[in-house]
């Protein structure tokens, strides 16, 4: 067999696979992230506590309610749209006729209270999450052992990305959204309320970012701190991908995501910072992002 | 005019007379200011637990010492060097602090102890683990309590080498305490013949580890150090039974964990785990007598390094006791001559370097079977005695010692 | 929704600009009395830090409120610059006026790279390209050996300024550190009222009219980032003297959203807008740090009302209530 810079392909094999399981909450966050902004021209910094919010949702359901991962899965990301629909209709929605940067801000602030008041609450060392019975052990694929869980993650997450796509790219109400973002006053005047549209969703948006985190629940540790660092990582997902664009923030998701699982190997370091890096050159080369147009 | 300043002169005469008496206590007032992190990463095994402890220790003295009162204060560093920076300058120019206790994160606590150093102010450290704090760093005022990094690695390391795993595999933050871990246990490992099969260094706060452990299962090793805390670790610990590492028959060690992180893991992941600790509070009747009282006001059990703010602001209030004034260098003098023994140390001895020795312990995370409930996690498996669980006082770089 | 209808920080500074010289000017020495006597009522080492992050946020509302540009990674011309003056002064023995000249400039090229980057885009795109910029400097701040990681650069000496002041002493460095900020409060000054500034303002207000014009934009807006960062490693630098150290916490992006806090709170286009909300928000944390509120939450709940509430910030509603102001 061959060799890659001294790495067995085996190895390499595997870290793409585990690359792609890891690009897959990258695509779900992001693909809730484009869509908002798409809609909103909101970039929703609130996006990774909500996602926290999603696998807290699903801790507490189990630890109080004895409600299971399965359960978890409908409510949580019920749970965690509503509250974005409250968050829109509340305060979000007074922003629209202001610069888009105080949409940021905004949510800025209100991922601060989020996270600080679970981590009052909570501590900060995170709750444990079993991984449902059904979804235990796991298979050997020869070149690694691959947990079943993962394989599930990758699955549904795919699914979810490619559902959103279609529904938005492919079906009519895909098509009054697409149009409500071009020209809302337009829109409006074919008698489709545009306001319970946007709140809706906003709604949808962040209920992504909460179903991403009850995926995440039996994987990571249920933690107040479990969004900060993702989102930065996944907003450099959506610039790169180009704002707005679904189908940009799926294929950039997981792509990048195997590119950090390369880097893994060959410079562990870094993996934090790869994702940067293609992004200022992305954008020197192509500044409205690989799948994104100018606006 | 003359008179008057006849008058002055008399007058200071007197209250210099009267002096001696009043001043053995500055302000009349013994004030322990707890500084750490209250609000993030390390609140859960340091935070309010800590002044809880402090506040313990003060109350079994009535909370007067030397016929002064002990007053307790507490802020929070936030975990930046800055805010722990000025929070221990203000203490100590504006706030009349005499002693500051705990301080976990290494930056902040070496800021603090340069500060302490100037102002001759007395520094009780149990939350820090760098090794440098007792090394390069050390100060005269300056008492590393609770544990370093040396003692958690290289305690770990041995240990594990001498039940038969010799070959390593780290999995280490890429972060000074990291590297550190890292390096003490890779010497005493290879001190004692064992190999390193490789190591990984990895951001600090990485979510995902199942790149790194599919590495160092690839490696053939015996254990998996963990060479990384908090977070990290839990996350580390937790994949790693997701892949079947510890049925795979490698092992886990983790060089710098607190019972916080095995609560957080939770049994069914963290089972069988290796770790070096200061202190459990299931011991002796002592330790679970103090816990019991600790638990009722906290709501948890101790970590090490809360129970190690108790003992070290326990054994201070002493030293002032028996010094009978606040005056740091006749207190330091008289915490130094005193043997340490309280429920958290037996017969625990200061250093020249501030490190105080004390046993250091091997524990093994019980299986969920074995566990009888809430916060009964460790088997014991073997105690370090002082002199070998530490580093040895001329080696560590202190130029204090002589 | 192409129409920007409110730009970020535009009406206040229309008025202070244009606002009456002696309202400025007796505000001004109203603020330099207080600022001279503080030292002897408050805690000197609170002082400096309130003119550090002071400075600080003036100099990032130098872009944000006369230029239009939200940098979200302003932490790392602040954070970069403690290390270099930390460095300097340390390891090298540089006497502390030429850290703090190293401090600036390396800021200063460091502004440089990330303008060139970033200055092409506006908007959203701006913030999350200096974001990710920034993001890489704590990579390296984090990797590169002279910052020894996590525990930064501890025990800076003060050292003596220009060989004559020692700066060891507590109001000797407040008098210094005032002094810095005074000084880059002049050039902000000098900048805002200058031919330059009023061409920033037109870019910020329209900028395919200015283009039309005949002003090259980008040049513009290069040389007002390039002097944002100095001035912001100006500060850093200042901290890193007054602190005794450099910490990989002034290079994290939350310290490049504290700033812009600093900046919404006290009023964003507004000259002594900044000062006033570091001035709070440093109060603030430092008061919160001794109670058992989480100081997150109570940050957040600030953001999130100014933004909702009081856009315009402290100074900014302050200026539009003043009687016959209105526009």
């Amino acid at each position: 067999m061959f060799n890659l810079l001294g790495v067995p392909p085996q190895v390499l094999f595997g870290q793409l696979l585990l690359g792609l399981i890891n690009g897959s909450f990258y695509a779900l966050l992001s693909l809730g992230l484009a869509v908002i902004f798409g809609m909103l021209n909101v970039i929703n910094f609130a996006h990774g506590a909500l996602y926290m919010v999603g696998a807290f949702v699903a801790w507490l359901l189990l630890t109080y309610l004895g409600l299971g991962y399965w359960w978890a899965l409908l409510v949580a990301p019920t749970v965690v749209g509503l509250v974005g629909i409250a968050l829109e209709k509340t305060m979000l929605s007074r922003l629209y006729k202001l610069d888009h940067l105080y949409g940021l801000l905004l949510t800025f602030g209100l991922a601060l209270i989020f996270e600080g008041a679970f981590r009052h609450q909570y501590g900060v060392s995170g709750q444990p999450y079993p991984i449902p019975d059904a979804l235990k052990g796991g298979q050997n694929l020869g070149f690694m052992f691959l947990p079943n869980y993962r394989g599930w993650v990758v699955v549904a997450s795919l699914v979810i990305c490619f559902g959103t796509w279609f529904a938005i790219e492919r079906t009519k109400l895909g098509a009054y959204l697409r149009a409500a973002t071009e020209n809302p006053t337009l829109v409006q005047a074919f008698g489709i309320n545009v306001p319970v549209m946007v709140s809706l969703t906003y709604g949808f948006g962040v209920a992504l970012a909460g179903l991403a985190g009850v995926l995440a629940a039996p994987i990571y540790q249920v933690s107040p701190l479990m969004g900060t660092n993702l989102i930065i990582i996944v907003f450099a997902v959506v610039v790169i991908g180009g704002m707005g664009s679904i189908l940009g923030a799926i294929v950039t998701g997981l792509g990048l995501g195997m590119l950090e699982g390369l880097t893994k190997v060959f410079y562990p370091e870094a993996s934090n910072i790869v994702v940067f890096v293609v992004m200022a050159i992305v954008l020197l080369i192509k500044p409205a992002g690989l799948f994104g147009r100018e606006r | 005019m003359r008179s008057l300043l006849l008058a002055g002169t008399a007058l200071l005469t007197l209250a210099a007379a009267a002096a001696p008496a009043a001043a053995q206590v500055s302000d009349n007032v013994v004030r322990i200011g707890v500084l750490n992190d209250r609000s993030g990463i390390y609140a859960d095994l340091a935070g309010e637990g800590s002044a809880i402890a402090a506040r313990m220790a003060a109350e079994e003295f009535g909370n007067k010492v030397a016929g002064a009162a002990v007053e307790i204060v507490v802020a929070d560093h936030q975990n930046k060097a800055d805010i722990a920076a000025s929070k221990a300058r203000e203490w100590v120019d504006t706030g009349g602090v005499d002693v500051i206790a705990d301080v976990p994160n290494s930056a902040a606590a070496l800021a603090v102890q340069g500060i302490a150093r100037d102002k001759k102010r007395i520094f009780l450290m149990s939350g820090p683990g760098a090794t440098a704090l007792s090394g390069a760093q050390c100060s005269p005022y300056g008492f590393q309590w609770t544990y370093d990094n040396y003692a958690m690695a290289a305690g770990t390391g041995r240990a594990l080498y001498e039940q038969g795993k010799k070959k390593w595999f780290f999995v280490t933050a890429d972060y000074a305490f990291g590297q550190s871990l890292e390096e003490e246990t890779t010497k005493m490992v290879k001190s004692l013949g064992g190999t390193i099969a490789g190591a990984v260094r990895h951001p600090l706060g990485t979510s995902d580890f199942s790149s790194f452990l599919l590495q160092a299962q690839g490696s053939g090793a015996d254990v998996i150090g963990l060479a990384n805390a908090g977070g990290d670790t839990v996350n580390a610990v937790k994949q790693a039974a997701e892949f079947g590492i510890t049925q795979s028959g490698q092992s886990l060690a983790g060089l710098l964990m607190f019972i916080t992180d095995v609560n957080a893991l939770g049994l069914p992941s963290a089972q069988g785990l290796m770790l070096t600790t200061g202190f459990y509070w299931d011991m002796d009747d002592q330790t679970r007598d103090w816990s019991k009282k600790f638990e009722a006001k906290a709501g948890k059990k101790p970590t090490m390094v809360q129970a190690g703010v108790y003992s070290a602001v326990k054994h201070y209030l002493k030293a002032v006791e028996a010094a009978k004034t606040d005056d740091a260098d006749k207190v330091v003098a008289k915490m130094r001559e005193l043997p340490v023994e309280d429920m958290f140390a037996k017969k625990g001895k200061i250093a020249a370097n501030g490190r105080m020795f004390h046993d250091m312990y091997l524990a093994q995370v019980k299986t969920p079977a074995e566990s009888k409930g809430a916060w009964d996690y460790y088997k014991i498996v073997k105690t370090i005695p002082a002199d070998t669980a530490f580093m040895d006082p001329k080696q560590s770089g202190c130029p204090l010692v002589k | 929704m192409t129409a920007k209808t409110h730009l970020l920080g535009s009406r206040p500074a229309a008025l202070t600009v244009r606002g009456t010289a002696t309202g400025t000017a007796l505000l001004f020495g109203v603020g330099l009395a207080a600022a001279v006597a503080a030292p002897f009522l408050l805690y000197p080492v609170f002082l400096m830090k309130v003119l550090c992050f002071a400075l600080f946020a003036c100099a990032f509302n130098l872009l944000i409120g006369f230029a239009g540009l939200l940098s979200f990674g302003h932490a790392a011309f602040f954070g970069s610059a403690a290390y270099i003056a930390a460095h300097a002064v340390k390891e090298w023995g540089w006497a502390p006026e030429f850290g703090l000249l190293a401090a600036t400039g390396g800021a200063a090229l460091l502004g440089l790279v990330f303008g060139l980057v970033a200055i092409r885009r506006q908007g959203i795109y701006f913030a999350m390209i200096t974001l990710a910029l920034s993001q890489m400097v704590f990579f390296l701040a984090l990797q590169l050996p002279f910052t020894h990681g996590e525990d930064g650069i501890q025990g800076v000496p003060r050292g003596l300024l220009f060989g004559l002041f020692d700066l060891g002493q507590p109001l000797t460095m407040y008098y210094t550190v005032l002094a810095i900020f005074i000084a880059g409060f002049a050039i902000i000054w000098r900048t805002v009222h200058s031919p330059f500034g009023q061409v920033l303002k037109a870019i910020r207000e329209n900028e395919p009219r200015a283009i039309s014009l005949g002003y090259r934009t980008d040049r513009y807006k290069l040389l007002a980032f390039v002097l944002s960062a100095s001035l912001a490693g100006l500060a850093g630098g200042t901290k890193a003297l007054v602190f005794q150290l450099a910490s990989l916490t002034d290079v994290t992006w939350q310290m490049s959203g504290e700033v812009v806090l600093m900046t919404l709170l006290g009023g964003m286009g507004t000259l002594f807008g900044p000062v006033v909300g570091a001035g709070l928000v440093v109060t603030l944390e430092s008061y919160l740090a001794s109670t058992s509120l989480p100081v997150p939450v109570v940050i957040g709940f600030i953001f999130v009302v100014c933004v909702l509430l009081f856009r315009r910030g402290i100074v900014g509603e302050l200026l539009a209530r003043l009687p016959g102001r209105s526009r």
